[in-house]
């Protein structure tokens, strides 16, 4: 008889430093907790008694939305501070301020954070579970978890499967997350996007890159598109949003050509008409509502993992 | 007592037969107590509570020709004692039927100890519907309880040491022959 | 009249292209030829007995930033770094940009300084790479060089001004190699681990147009420049072209550059967070060919403290760079020396004396009879571990901590007067 894979960590800081049979574990799970959301009370004891902080340095309404009703079906107590980058640097470091928490005995700490390496800085220096809720352009464990949950609810497995994550990879979490654990549990990973934002040196990662979306649309079983964020960005990296559109925007014309059975999913929020046609984003291949609901249901997982054993507390 | 490989000292409490015995006792009582076979739902506790109430349902449905519903209850989200375990597995799918109103649920484990994954069993159960009765089988009630709570169906009482463990292997998902055995310290 | 006899050690005086076991005599402070038989002995028997470390590139921190290093804290750690001088970087607060400030380290250096300290002035005013500093009153307040470091000139019109300008008063020019657009908010080298790690890159390329600019404005103006901290295996090969063409421009190199690599970065540990960043294992191994072939001819260390609640913050917010003095000797004698072969011991000591002396016309750097005398005596095979909880420094900001090296300055001669010894 094989051991049960068991988990064994007080913090989640991304997926690259996980193992495939982490991963798998907390997926596993998610569809147990899942199950949760469809019964007559949503709710389990698992975490009672424990609380929660939620500490966004940098606004989110949906990651942070999924992370307090995760933990509320997990029946832990929540608290949300909101804090701005230019507050922290006036006043209390980071460190400071994540000491006042635990000294208020808050078991889990879920952060986002513009600076890259924000949640491991966390984990490293607070005996609370630290949870990255996106760490600047590192990582976002949770969106990768539930993307590939998703993903492995439509296909049953992961391996073998071609995914396709189009858009600005070089400053996005979501396609570090998703990369680290769809490369892990075999699937067969492009990135697409134009040469400025998706270098080459993206390879080290283990996947492939193109700068022509329709090399993958006939192929892909899964296309993943990343919200473009031009107006936060440098201008130097694309000309347009138009451009953009043109070159790599999911338009129907496109869609058409995907696979019956593929997957449209985006992490949101959308821009209809740039990244992805309207019709498409609503269409019967999207599934880009799903992901929202399966976002809870992994995050359920990840906190009663972190938080619920007694073994893992440093 | 024999000697196992690695060392520890194991007893053979039941062995292939004495559980195909004690099974059928308890589906014939079940069959009993519930004239309504089709309002009962036999819930397992996983791992091996799930294989007990597959073949407590398979028994019944030999002897009546009505298979009873069956469906699984994961407790560890609804365990008590979870911020004392040292290392959290995998959470399994819970199924039950999504209105149990009027139904008899059964919830069967291998082995009854505590009576803390029964009472979180219950709970569970609970936040699906209201049942109109929840009650407890158990291939072997191994005694020291820490909660009221008493099974309606026993297939062996056996006496333990609190130190002592017990071990339920099944042919079909061990790869052993079925048997129940005291493993002492 | 106070005399000392050095006895027994080898000397090794590049400048004289001397490497002898002999004896050394000082009187009254100065090498000179003999003493008298009462004269003060130091054994110096296996060990080297080298002209005084000069270290081009140090932040003592003072005026305005004491929290971090002091003057007399900051040569505390150069001597016990076996360094009799240290050159010290403008980058203070106020800014040496006006002869007050000049005069003010002076003045404090010649209180609490264990070692000589040269300053450097600035190339613009406040360092803003906009306007002039007054560099004529700069060096009669007695600057050895100009430099804006930790800030890079960015306007070319004004970096061509300020080398025609610094023309007539007969001073070299250190850059910070630095282009802002390429670089912009880069935290480490531009490459696979800041892909992984998600930080905004600092591409070898911010770095190199920047060594090509200075090397076409040196022979444009006809004024010595010499390139701080070079990380890239690139600006090698650019230094390497205009040596051999006679330009008057120069590279040095620091120990972490040479020691570490962006892989360190995987923890986000801003103690392996520095500007310019550290690169990988193949621009190590040009820069070590840079040095083995001569075309980088000085070695510094770009000793930089920052005080350990400004370092321990998100990494993209921590200040760039760490502590340098007490392990420069140790990590390039081990490196250079005994791992990777790539110069002999003698060569080494040239590149932190002669070299750097010759750069900026300091009357140091040598053993000659009439010499200040400066001496450092070294242990070059003698292995120790770096403890940082020992420091001289008011900071900690060290990767070194418990590492391990090979050859060790153990004592520190400063004008005749022992001012640290191991």
């Amino acid at each position: 008889m094989t051991t049960k894979p068991t988990w064994t960590r007080k913090d989640l800081v991304g997926l690259d430093s996980l193992s495939a049979e982490e991963i798998t574990l907390l997926l596993d799970t998610a569809k147990a907790f899942k199950g949760v959301g469809e019964r007559n009370l949503k709710k389990v004891p698992a975490l009672r008694g424990k609380t929660l902080v939620n500490f966004f340095v940098e606004p989110s309404t949906r990651t942070r939305t999924s992370f307090e009703l995760a933990a509320l079906r997990l029946s832990a107590d929540v608290i949300n501070v909101s804090a701005t980058v230019s507050s922290l640097k006036k006043g209390e470091t980071l460190k400071d301020t994540a000491k006042n928490f635990e000294a208020l005995l808050a078991d889990i700490i879920v952060i986002r954070h513009s600076s890259p390496g924000a949640a491991q800085f966390l984990a490293e220096r607070l005996d609370a579970s630290v949870i990255n809720g996106g760490d600047g352009a590192h990582e976002h464990p949770t969106q990768g978890l539930l993307d590939v949950f998703t993903m492995r609810e439509r296909f049953g497995g992961i391996e073998g499967l071609k995914v396709a994550i189009v858009g600005d990879i070089l400053f996005s979490r979501v396609a570090r997350s998703n990369v680290h654990a769809l490369v892990k549990l075999g699937a067969e990973v492009t990135l697409v996007g134009p040469t400025t934002l998706v270098p080459k040196s993206l390879e080290s990662l283990g996947v492939r890159v193109t700068h022509r979306l329709d090399d993958v649309l006939e192929t892909t079983d899964v296309i993943n598109l990343l919200r473009i964020q031009h107006e936060r960005q440098r201008k130097e990296y694309f000309p347009s949003l138009g451009e953009y559109t043109a070159l790599f925007g999911l338009t129907k014309a496109r869609a058409a050509r995907l696979r019956p059975d593929a997957l449209i999913m985006h992490p949101g929020p959308i821009n209809r008409g740039v990244e992805i046609d309207s019709d498409v984003a609503d269409g019967s291949r999207s599934v880009i509502l799903e992901q929202v609901t399966n976002g809870v249901a992994v995050r359920m997982a990840v906190l009663y993992f972190c938080a619920g054993g007694a073994g893992v507390q440093a | 007592m024999t000697e196992s490989k690695n060392g520890e000292a194991t007893v053979v409490a039941m062995d292939a037969d004495a559980i195909r015995k004690a099974i059928r006792r308890i589906a014939h009582e079940i069959i009993e107590q519930n004239p309504d076979l089709s309002k009962v739902v036999l819930a397992g506790i996983p791992t091996r509570g799930i294989e007990v109430s597959r073949r407590i349902a398979e028994h019944i449905e030999q002897v009546e020709g009505i298979r009873p519903q069956t469906g699984t209850v994961d407790v560890s989200m609804h365990r008590d004692d979870l911020a004392l375990r040292n290392r959290l597995t995998a959470v399994e799918s819970t199924h039950l039927p999504l209105d149990l109103e009027g139904l008899t649920v059964i919830l069967v484990d291998d082995v009854l100890f505590t009576g803390r994954s029964c009472r979180a069993a219950m709970d569970a159960v609970a936040s699906f519907g209201r049942p109109a009765r929840i009650q407890l089988a158990a291939l072997v009630d191994r005694g020291h309880r820490e909660l009221p709570i008493r099974a309606d169906y026993v297939g062996r009482n056996l006496p333990t040491e609190l130190s002592e463990k017990i071990r339920v292997r099944f042919e079909n998902l061990d790869g052993v022959p079925d048997s129940v055995t005291v493993v002492k310290p | 009249m106070k005399e000392l006899k050095i006895t027994g050690g080898r000397i090794i005086d590049p400048a004289n292209q001397r490497d002898e076991v002999a004896d050394l005599f000082i009187r009254d402070g100065r090498i000179v030829e003999e003493v008298s038989a009462d004269a003060e002995v130091i054994d110096a028997k296996g060990l080297v007995v080298a002209p005084g470390l000069i270290d081009l590139h140090v932040h003592l921190r003072e005026p305005g930033q004491s929290h971090k290093e002091t003057i007399g804290s900051g040569t505390a750690a150069a001597a016990a770094g076996g360094f009799t001088s240290v050159v010290c970087m403008p980058n203070t607060s106020p800014v040496a940009d006006n002869p007050a400030t000049v005069r003010w380290i002076h003045e404090r250096a010649e209180q609490v300084a264990k070692v000589n300290v040269f300053c450097t002035g600035a190339i613009t005013k406040g360092l803003a790479g906009e306007e002039l500093a007054p560099i004529g009153s700069l060096k009669n307040a007695g600057v050895v060089a100009i430099t804006d470091d930790g800030h890079c000139v960015q306007s070319h019109e004004v970096m061509r001004r300020a080398l025609e300008y610094a023309r007539m008063f007969d001073l070299p020019l250190l850059d910070h190699c630095q282009d802002y657009s390429l670089v912009a908010d880069g935290v480490m080298h531009e490459g696979e681990w800041s892909v992984r790690l998600g930080l905004p890159g600092w591409p070898r390329i911010g770095e190199e147009i920047i060594v090509m600019r200075n090397i076409m404005l040196s022979e444009l103006c006809d004024v010595p420049i010499h390139c701080q901290h070079m990380s890239s295996g690139g600006s090698v090969r650019l230094l390497r072209e205009a040596r051999a063409r006679g330009v008057k421009i120069s590279g040095e190199v620091c120990p972490h550059h040479i020691a570490l690599t962006d892989e360190c970065l995987k923890t986000y540990d801003s103690n392996f967070k520095m500007n310019p960043p550290l690169r990988t294992e193949r621009d190590i191994e040009l820069l070590l060919e840079g040095i083995a072939d001569g075309t980088i001819d000085i070695l510094g260390s770009d000793h930089a403290p920052h005080a350990a609640y400004e370092k321990e913050v998100e990494i993209d917010h921590a200040p760039f760079g760490i502590l340098g003095l007490e392990t420069e000797f140790g990590a390039f004698c081990d490196i250079l020396v005994h791992k990777r072969k790539v110069v002999d011991l003698p060569r080494l000591i040239a590149l932190l004396t002669m070299n750097p002396a010759k750069l900026l016309k300091l009357d140091r750097g040598t053993l000659s009879t009439g010499a200040v005398a400066d001496v450092t005596l070294i242990d070059p095979d003698l292995v120790w571990t770096y403890d940082v909880g020992e420091t001289f420094s008011l900071s900690r900001n060290t990767p070194f901590h418990g590492w391990e090296f090979r050859g060790r300055a153990v004592r520190t001669i400063v004008a005749g007067e022992t001012v640290w010894k191991l």
